[in-house]
């Protein structure tokens, strides 16, 4: 009798739990959002999914992942997408769209700016594409301790790769991007000829062999919130990062770092929703709602990455918490901008699986 | 002839108890279905379906059959003819219509790097163009100029392909069709097989050193002190993987509890912190630790089997007590040595998460490529086809080691 009962209970239980699992996904009234977490994710839900929640009554789901298009892609095959919007890296929006992972977004249900603008003319250029729709500018840049050294501070590019004159150790994404680029500039390659000369077998060579001067002293790291660990735990004396993450570190932590805006090498992160989303309709809604001027300019006040809009620079105020002015710490502000260069997503879709292979085997030799 | 047996109801006996073994067999085999639709489900068929994936290439068939159909007779010594270029034209256009255009680009573009922006790019131009094609193609983008292009194209043609595996392997076919090994800038597969070799082995060893005299220990000391002893193997053994390996970085890293603790002693100077973490015996280090209880427990399991007696025995009949341990008890913990050593070494040679956290550059192994390929690159045909050759490495090593000890030797607890 017992048993019979126990069983009973397990089955009904179990036909719970099965219609709650059946039962979630048919509301319309949740949407899953995916972003890089951290001090990125919290400056989105601030800036985006608190207001659109309040407004339209959707539930956002945040989840967190470290970027690529693995996910999405073992989702839209396995038919089960579980995600509706995703905040993707420039070059990975544009290969998901080339292969069906994505679905078309209509740029005309993206809001005009406030004052009449057309959305087309107020997104900079190049940041509305087929699948994707941008909302920040953001870089790799390299900061230091500024406890570190005495005397003469790094500015340049160069003096990141000097290690007789800053020593100590040096933190670097696990990956070419950016690297090879920053490699060239710091051996003295004018911005114009990055990628011209990257595209040949010389100019990777040559980037390479600056790389060797410094591989001994690299400690490699992958996660963005990585670099400002290293630094804080002095196990490294200057390490590139995204550049709202040291940010972060100094207006939150009070940490003694000092970012280097010399060759910095700026990328879009763009929202695109997943082919086949469960809320597609919700999914469109909240992109037009994040990348209006507003929410951008509210976004910016979190953490210091640039707004697509132009519409949202003057908006942009303090930091919401620790009161600093932002406008000088975007990417986009004029004195770091000036040598600035931009990421080439045609070459690196076109050559990161070759780059990726050389670097790694770089790596291990 | 003897007369038939029957049972009491007059059935001949042979039929009865055919009847009543078949209804036990049946009752097996229901009992054991659940978990032969588990396995299946979850073990037998994922990995069919990852060795499918290593061989299997449709996308250029499929969204180029016009292309594949004329490049069939071609004999691959110059760039083909006009025809070969209008039936090019034709399939781009289809593919970029429904959208598979970029799924083509990245399967060459894997092959031939530079193909992507190639055949993503001429696409968008060749719905505009009216024949001939050749001339607008080439003039467009020079590769099409070029044999490596076609002799790709056709190269991927097939539909079940075995490039995955050479280039798992750092080879390819060159421009002749024939197998060479690819530019020394590039080839890492091969290197980083000897080396997971390699660190499981060195992995394995530090296991069996360090874990038989623990196991030797428990097994010999009165049950209530080993009881407490047998905590401290299963304690760790608990504990997270990833918080194991994280604390390894807390203890080992450069400005670690370890090397405070030297610098602080005076055995080396601020200057001189040594780097015991981010690289290859970072990864030595934390994975014995990791893996000491899959050693540790079938060796005690083992050893508390063989009675004492044998050692006292030996010792009667004259033997040193070295020579006693040597020549009587180890032969006697062969079976717990050999499965420990198995369970530790294939254990290792699949260890992902504690390279990747504690590895730097020169302590990744395979797994963290397979995982790279898996998620960044997306080259899912290349990590099934390293996924393969490793699953041969250790049915090789199962077999091998059934040869040699005999499966049935082997002992678990």
């Amino acid at each position: 009798m017992i048993t019979k009962l126990k069983m009973t209970t397990f089955v009904a239980a179990g036909a719970l739990a099965f219609g709650a699992m059946a039962a979630a996904p048919a509301s319309a009234e949740s949407l899953t959002v995916v972003s890089w977490g951290g001090a990125y994710t919290k400056s989105q839900v601030e800036a985006y999914h608190k207001p659109f929640t309040k407004k339209t009554g959707i539930e956002i789901l945040s989840e967190n992942y470290s970027g690529g298009l693995a996910e999405i892609k073992a989702q839209v095959e396995a038919g089960s997408v579980k995600w509706d919007v995703v905040d993707v890296e420039l070059s990975d929006a544009v290969r998901g769209c080339d292969e069906g992972l994505l679905e078309q977004i209509d740029p005309s249900i993206l809001p005009p700016a406030p004052d009449g603008t057309p959305a087309a003319d107020d997104f900079i250029d190049g940041s509305i594409f087929d699948c994707a729709v941008g909302s920040i500018v953001w870089s790799t840049i390299y900061a230091y301790d500024k406890s570190k050294f005495s005397g003469a501070m790094p500015t340049t590019m160069a003096d990141f790769f000097d290690t007789k004159k800053f020593p100590g150790k040096r933190g670097m994404r696990k990956s070419p991007k950016a690297n090879l680029e920053m490699a060239l500039i710091a051996d003295g390659v004018p911005n114009s000829k990055v990628y011209e000369l990257l595209a040949t077998p010389a100019g990777v060579d040559r980037a390479f062999k600056k790389l060797d001067t410094i591989k001994d002293s690299v400690v490699w790291w992958e996660a963005g919130a990585q670099p400002p660990q290293l630094l804080a735990d002095g196990e490294v004396a200057m390490t590139t990062a995204y550049n709202g993450r040291i940010f972060n570190a100094i207006a939150s932590e009070n940490k003694p770092f000092d970012i280097v805006w010399d060759g910095q090498v700026f990328d879009l992160d763009l929202f695109v929703v997943v082919k086949g989303a469960p809320n597609k309709k919700a999914a469109m809604d909240f992109i037009a709602f994040a990348t209006g001027t507003q929410p951008l300019a509210d976004q910016a006040s979190w953490i210091s990455y640039g707004p697509v809009r132009k519409s949202s620079t003057p908006l942009i105020g303090k930091h919401a918490e620790a009161g600093i002015d932002m406008v000088p710490h975007m990417p986009t502000a004029p004195a770091n901008f000036k040598t600035a260069i931009q990421n080439d997503f045609e070459f690196w879709a076109d050559r990161q699986d070759e780059l990726n292979n050389r670097f790694n085997s770089w790596l291990a030799n | 002839m003897s007369e038939l047996l029957t049972t009491v109801d007059g059935r001949p006996l042979k039929a009865a108890l055919a009847s009543a073994e078949r209804t036990k067999r049946i009752r097996a085999v229901l009992l054991v279905m659940p978990l032969f639709i588990f396995i299946f489900f979850s073990f037998l068929y994922p990995i069919a379906l990852m060795l499918y994936r290593s061989v299997e290439n449709p996308l250029i068939a499929q969204h180029m059959p016009n292309t594949v159909a004329i490049l069939e007779n071609w004999d691959g010594k110059e760039v083909p003819g006009e025809e070969a270029f209008a039936a090019l034209a034709k399939d781009l256009v289809t593919a970029r219509e429904a959208r598979e255009i970029g799924k083509v680009a990245t399967r060459l573009n894997f092959e031939t790097p530079g193909l992507r922006s190639v055949i993503t790019g001429s696409a968008r131009s060749a719905g505009k163009w009216k024949p001939p094609y050749k001339e607008k193609f080439i003039d467009r983008r020079k590769e099409w100029g070029d044999l490596t292009t076609w002799v790709t194209i056709k190269r991927l043609s097939p539909t079940i392909t075995s490039v995955n595996y050479l280039a798992a392997i750092d080879r390819q076919y060159n421009v002749d069709g024939e197998i060479q090994m690819i530019g020394s800038d590039y080839q890492i597969y091969v290197d980083l097989f000897m080396r997971t070799m390699w660190m499981s082995i060195v992995v394995t060893v530090s296991c069996l050193v360090l874990g038989f005299p623990i196991a030797y220990m428990l097994a010999s000391l009165p049950l209530r002190h080993s009881n407490l002893l047998m905590i401290l193997v299963l304690l760790p053994f608990w504990t997270s993987l990833l918080v194991r390996t994280t604390s390894w970085i807390v203890l080992l890293q450069t400005q670690g509890v370890l090397n405070d603790l030297m610098v602080w002693t005076g055995i080396i100077n601020d200057a001189q912190r040594i780097q015991l973490i981010f690289n290859a015996q970072g990864t030595v280090i934390a994975m014995t630790q990791i893996l000491l209880p899959f050693m540790v427990l079938p060796l005690y399991s083992v050893m508390k089997t063989i009675p004492p007696s044998y050692l006292r025995a030996a010792e009667s009949l004259g033997a040193h007590r070295f020579l006693a341990f040597w020549r009587v008890y180890v032969p006697n913990t062969l079976p717990g040595v050999g499965a420990g050593c198995l369970l530790v070494f294939i254990l290792a040679i699949g260890y992902y998460i504690t390279p990747a956290l504690v590895g730097g550059q020169d302590g990744q192994m395979i797994s963290n490529m397979i995982a790279f390929h898996m998620q960044k690159s997306l080259n899912w045909g290349l990590a099934a086809a390293l996924g393969g050759i490793l699953l041969g490495g250790v049915v090789i090593l199962y077999w091998l080691y059934n040869k040699l000890v005999g499966i049935d030797r082997l002992k678990l607890g």
